[in-house]
This record gives C-alpha cells, sequence and structure tokens, in this order.
C-alpha cells in the first residue's frame, strides 16, 4: 500500500473538496424546502445568530436535527455497504439486502412486544443486536457451503432471509398490538428526528466510521483477495470480525433511527469508487460524503413531492436504486 | 406411456387432497371473529340460519374462503409454469416481480378510479395483467443474454431487485396523491386477502375456468422445455412460440390472483414442488395436484392468519412467506 502518485492525491483533494461542497449545498436546499418553504436569509439567521421567529423555530427544532439524522445515516449506509462489499467481495452487498435491517426491525418487533419499557437508548442496542443476529443468519448459511457461495447466491439468501424476518416481526407486531409502535418507528423514518435521539446516534455514528477508517486499509487488501491479504500478514479472521462489528453497528444505529433503507449501501460505494478509485482509504469517506448528500437529496423530494404530506424516504430510495441494482446485476453479478 | 401405478398413485393423491381441503374449509367456516358454531353450519347453509349465521356464513366466510382457494390454485399454476419455462425450480410469480408489476398498475387504477364491488371490478384483473406482463417482459430483457440464455439464478435476483423497487414506486404513487388510501396499499403489499366478496369471485373465476385446461393441453410440451432448450428443438417443439403462450398464461394467472388478494409470494413456489414429490416430474400429473396443494396452502394460511391475531388478523401473504422463506432456503442450500 504505498502512497500513490501526487497527481491522483490532488485528484482526490479535489473530489472530496467538490463532494463536500455539493453536499454542504444539498444542506441548505434541504433546510429551505418542505411544508413550508423559508427563504435563505432565514436560514441563514437560524443557523448563525440567536434570533428567533417562527420560520426560525421551524428550522431549528424540525428540520435542523431531521436533515443532520439524515446526513448521518446516510454517511453511516454508504460506509457499511462500501465494507461490506470489500470484505465479501460482493457488488451486490447491502445491509439492507443482507438481512441486517430486517434483523433489527425483528428485534424492535420483540422489543415493544416483550420489553416495553426499554426506552430510546434501550431500543437502539436492540436494534443493533438484532442488526447482528440477522447478519450472522445469512453469512452463516452463506458459510455453511465448503466453497463459499456465489455473490448472486449470497443476495438470494439474504432477501429470503429478510422476507421470513420482516414476516416474523409483522406477525409479532400483529399478535402484541405493536404493530403500530413498530411502524411509528421504522417507517416514520428521518421525520420527527429529535437533539435526544441525535445525542445518542451521533457519536456511535462517528465512532464507527473513525474505526472504518483505522481499518480502510486492511479492507483494500481483503477486497483483492483472501490470498493477498494473508501474503501481506495480516491475520484476515480478527480483520473480518472487526470489520463486522463495525457493519453492524453504524447499520444498527441507522435501523434504529430511520427504518428500513435498502440501496443506498449498495450504490453509494460504487459510486464512490467510480469517482477515487479501489483504495478503501479514498473509498470510505467518499461514500460517507455522497451517502450523506443522497440521503438528503432524497428526504428533501419525499417532503415536497406530495406536500404537505410525506412520502416515505425508503420508497424514493429503492425508486432511484433499481435502475442501478439492475445494472450492477447484468454486469458484476454475472458468475454463479 | 405413463405406468398406471402412477396413475393410480395420483388418484389417490387427488381424491386424499380434495378431502384435506373439505375439511379445511369446514374448519375455516366455523373460527372467525363472529361466533358460528359447527353444529350450525349445515341448517345454516340449507337456509335455517338466523340472520346473522346467514350472514357471516354466506357473505363473510363462503366468498373469502372461494377466493383464497381459487387464488392459491391460480399462484401455483402460475409457478408451476414459470418453473417449467425458465428451467429454474425457484421460480415463482411473487419471488420474480411478476406480482408487484400487477400492484403498480391496480395502484394507478386504484389512483384515478374508485375500486368498490360494481362493474370495474371485472376490469381490474385486466389491468393488473397489462402491469404484470409490462414487468414480466422488463426482468426478461434484463435477465436474458444473448449467447448464454435466461440465466436462472439472475433471473430471480433481478426479480427480487425489482419487486422492492415496484414496492417503492406503488408507495411513493399512492402517497403522492391520497394519503388516506396508503392503508390500502399497505395492506395490499402485506398481502391481506382485500377482495372477499362474490363479485370478486366471479371476476377470479373465468381466468382459471379458461387458463386450466389451457395449461393441461400443453402440459406434454412443459415436460419437453423442461429437459432444455436444445433437447425440446429437437423433439420439434416451436420454443419461442410455446414460451411466449405459455408466459402469457402464467402472468395472467398470477395477475389475477393477486388483483384481490395483494402481493403473496412463496406459495407458487412450493405447491409444483410438493407436487412433483408426491407424483413424480411430468405436468400431466403434478399439475393437477399442485393446483389442489396451492389451493389448499393458501386457505391454510388465511385461516391461521385470520384467527391468530382479533380482530384484523395477520395478512395471509405474511403467513405464507413464513412457510414459504425458510422453503426457498432450503432449496437454495440444497443445489
Amino acid at each position: 500500500m504505498k502512497p500513490l502518485g501526487r497527481p491522483r492525491r490532488a485528484a482526490f483533494g479535489w473530489t472530496m473538496a467538490a463532494s463536500l461542497a455539493v453536499m454542504a449545498g444539498m444542506f441548505v436546499v434541504s433546510l429551505m424546502y418542505g411544508a413550508a418553504d423559508i427563504p435563505f436569509h432565514d436560514v441563514w439567521r437560524a443557523l448563525f445568530s440567536r434570533e428567533v421567529n417562527d420560520q426560525i423555530l421551524i428550522i431549528r427544532e424540525i428540520r435542523l436535527p431531521r436533515e443532520i439524522a439524515a446526513m448521518v445515516v446516510g454517511a453511516a449506509l454508504a460506509a457499511a455497504g462500501g465494507i461490506m462489499q470489500g470484505m465479501t467481495r460482493n457488488p451486490l452487498a447491502d445491509p439492507g439486502l443482507l438481512g441486517i435491517t430486517a434483523g433489527a426491525n425483528l428485534a424492535l418487533a420483540v422489543g415493544f412486544a416483550f420489553f416495553p419499557a426499554l426506552g430510546y437508548f434501550g431500543m437502539t442496542v436492540a436494534g443493533s443486536i438484532g442488526a447482528a443476529l440477522g447478519m450472522l443468519l445469512v453469512l452463516g448459511l452463506g458459510a455453511s457451503r465448503r466453497d463459499g457461495w456465489s455473490p448472486i447466491r449470497l443476495v438470494l439468501a439474504g432477501s429470503s432471509v429478510s422476507f421470513f424476518l420482516y414476516a416474523l416481526a409483522e406477525a409479532i407486531g400483529i399478535a402484541f398490538k405493536v404493530s403500530k409502535d413498530v411502524s411509528m418507528w421504522t417507517a416514520g423514518g428521518i421525520m420527527g428526528t429529535t437533539w435526544r435521539q441525535l445525542g445518542v446516534v451521533v457519536p456511535v455514528v462517528a465512532a464507527g466510521l473513525i474505526a472504518a477508517m483505522l481499518y480502510a486499509r486492511q479492507l483494500t487488501a481483503l477486497s483483492l483477495s483472501e490470498e493477498v491479504a494473508t501474503g501481506l500478514g495480516q491475520r484476515t479472521a480478527l480483520v473480518k470480525a472487526a470489520l463486522s462489528c463495525v457493519v453492524i453497528l453504524l447499520a444498527g444505529v441507522s435501523v434504529a433511527l430511520v427504518g428500513n433503507m435498502a440501496f443506498i449501501g449498495l450504490m453509494v460505494p460504487h459510486i464512490a469508487r467510480a469517482l477515487v478509485g479501489t483504495d478503501y482509504r479514498r473509498v470510505l469517506p467518499m461514500a460517507a460524503v455522497a451517502g450523506a448528500t443522497l440521503l438528503l437529496l432524497a428526504d428533501t423530494l419525499a417532503r415536497t413531492i406530495g406536500k404537505p404530506y410525506e412520502v416515505p424516504t425508503a420508497a424514493i430510495i429503492a425508486v432511484l436504486g433499481i435502475p442501478f441494482f439492475l445494472l450492477i446485476a447484468r454486469r458484476g453479478g454475472g458468475r454463479s | 406411456m405413463i405406468a398406471k401405478d402412477l396413475v393410480r398413485k395420483q388418484r389417490r393423491w387427488l381424491i386424499g387432497l380434495l378431502g384435506l381441503i373439505a375439511v379445511t374449509a369446514v374448519v375455516s367456516m366455523g373460527l372467525g371473529y363472529a361466533s358460528l358454531s359447527f353444529d350450525r353450519l349445515i341448517p345454516t347453509l340449507l337456509g335455517q340460519g338466523t340472520f346473522k349465521e346467514e350472514f357471516v356464513l354466506l357473505k363473510i366466510r363462503l366468498p373469502r374462503i372461494a377466493i383464497t382457494l381459487l387464488a392459491g390454485m391460480a399462484l401455483a399454476l402460475s409457478g408451476a409454469i414459470l418453473q417449467g419455462i425458465t428451467r429454474n425450480e425457484l421460480a415463482d410469480p411473487g419471488i420474480i416481480g411478476i406480482n408487484s408489476g400487477a400492484g403498480v398498475a391496480v395502484t394507478l387504477y386504484y389512483i384515478f378510479f374508485p375500486i368498490d364491488a360494481g362493474v370495474f371490478i371485472y376490469l381490474v384483473p385486466v389491468v393488473a395483467f397489462i402491469g404484470a406482463l409490462a414487468a414480466a417482459i422488463l426482468i426478461w430483457l434484463a435477465a436474458y443474454r444473448r449467447g448464454s440464455g435466461l440465466h436462472p439464478l439472475r433471473l430471480v435476483l433481478i426479480g427480487a431487485g425489482s419487486s422492492i423497487a415496484l414496492s417503492g414506486l406503488m408507495i411513493v404513487l399512492i402517497s403522492s396523491v391520497d394519503r388516506f388510501k396508503v392503508d390500502f396499499i399497505a395492506k395490499w403489499l402485506a398481502g391481506s386477502i382485500w377482495g372477499a366478496d362474490w363479485p370478486f369471485v366471479l371476476a377470479l373465476l373465468p381466468w382459471l375456468v379458461a387458463l386450466v385446461p389451457f395449461v393441461l393441453l400443453r402440459a406434454h410440451r412443459l415436460n419437453l422445455l423442461e429437459l432444455g432448450e436444445p433437447e425440446a428443438i429437437g423433439l420439434g417443439v416451436p420454443l419461442t412460440r410455446e414460451r411466449v403462450w405459455l408466459l402469457l398464461a402464467a402472468v395472467a394467472l398470477a395477475a389475477a390472483a393477486v388483483s384481490v388478494t395483494g402481493g403473496i409470494a412463496f406459495v407458487g413456489l412450493m405447491a409444483p414442488h410438493i407436487a412433483k414429490r408426491l407424483v413424480g416430474p411430468r405436468h400431466q400429473l403434478s399439475i393437477p395436484i399442485a393446483l389442489l396443494i396451492g389451493g389448499w396452502l393458501l386457505l391454510v394460511a388465511d385461516t391461521i392468519g385470520r384467527n391468530a391475531a382479533e380482530p384484523e388478523g395477520i395478512a395471509a401473504g405474511t403467513m405464507a412467506a413464513l412457510i414459504g422463506a425458510p422453503y426457498f432456503l432450503y432449496l437454495l442450500m440444497r443445489k
């Protein structure tokens, strides 16, 4: 892993700076538009002054936490997807498609049904545990064959495990009359995020992203092949376990905060690799920024398409994601 | 020639399954939110029940049982055809995205026309057919590759992805138009039998009456198609034409079923498999068995779901996924 030549490094710096600028722009736009359109100077004053009026209150109390949540979750899911794709060398890996979100969903249903006194922090922890179980289930099934599974087969196993876990969550939700609580939690999406929730989620995601960056170098080796990683002196089992923990942390808290968001973790790392190459020390930060931007965009669309009502953000992401999915499935998942 | 004892075995299974369905139907008639005791079933059917008993049995339970049986049969047949023509044991109208295509069309229709038990009901399966056909063509084109043909796993993968995205599209469409119709779509996606009324039975029945004999007549060619392309061509099957006809039939059956029941997956996967386990791979023998198993499976799923939680119950599609998803995994692991 020699540092790349100077021109490429400079190019990476520019790409990164441009992406950050786009993200900042999208952030301001997302604060301005919604059920109530708010002029730019009010947005400015809400962010940088102590003045108070109705518009400023809308921004400070409703939009700002919501858009920060969108950025944090977008970054977390994109990074989680990137790590999974690198680790499993599977271009189709995505937390939403490999049973992680479904597992978190089921854990929430169980939590509401049997331990209603858990509170916000407890539910977040429960969601992460569920995410871990869902992922272990799918990867365990995948590892049950000695020759390992092809990308396509793993995704299919993931989608049927997800099918099953969702059905189970729904059955529990209806049988114990908690489906309303669960769907308030998950289908509500980014809507109604509070500062208090952000206080739990932001540090966790930040820690996860930092941990991911610490392992980015090993991840790059691992993404080439198991042999390369071993040859470079890597203890692959240890690194894989650490990376899996990071994925579970990132995806788990994301689902606990906003519910199911498939396709972000699938799409964004591909975009990032197209922009900055295949070194994960670059792919991961790029993916985080692009993921944040994408979710900001999707959330703004969700609030403006059917105003004053909201379209579920996950649905928008799914519609945006499908052409991408088809393209990758056709091109990359060819071997079976 | 089909061996005599095989035919006899199939007859025995047919009779056994019919008996099983009859028993399940009777149990299903007696269970539900409103009480109707078993010893009142026969008098009520003969017209000697109280007004309440007649209402519960004739207007609520019986049409629902009829709908679930017919829809289960249609899904099973559709699955059997799809598995045959794609030579893919994982094919199912729900899994490969045909159901979601029908769902998007029904959503559009629902946005522009109110759905009530009037004339429009008979148009719903037609609308669903158009949507399902569009989705089927799209998925087929995306999965087909010149040279290597239709790769089974790729087909399932692309179908599964499309079905997630099309469900998303349904939600976007409906919630951008009418907040209060979102509930309907949510129910549709979960596969809860929403059209449980006699007009819906009449809307579904003609499709089965027309298409079951059509497919049974083609059972022999379906056998040949399942052998493989070179073999089928060698034995004189007009490949493309047969495939197109059979695909149209499969799409029509799935569309008709899901237009009144909502998106139900896995029934079309399980029923043909179990049938082949019981009577062997010949479609002449396995299709009638698959039909009955499909109807029975959905009836059982709905009866359990209906009674598992009061008052609204667990959707039949959810119950079907609880049973069917592990079965799908088992098939995936075995290969």
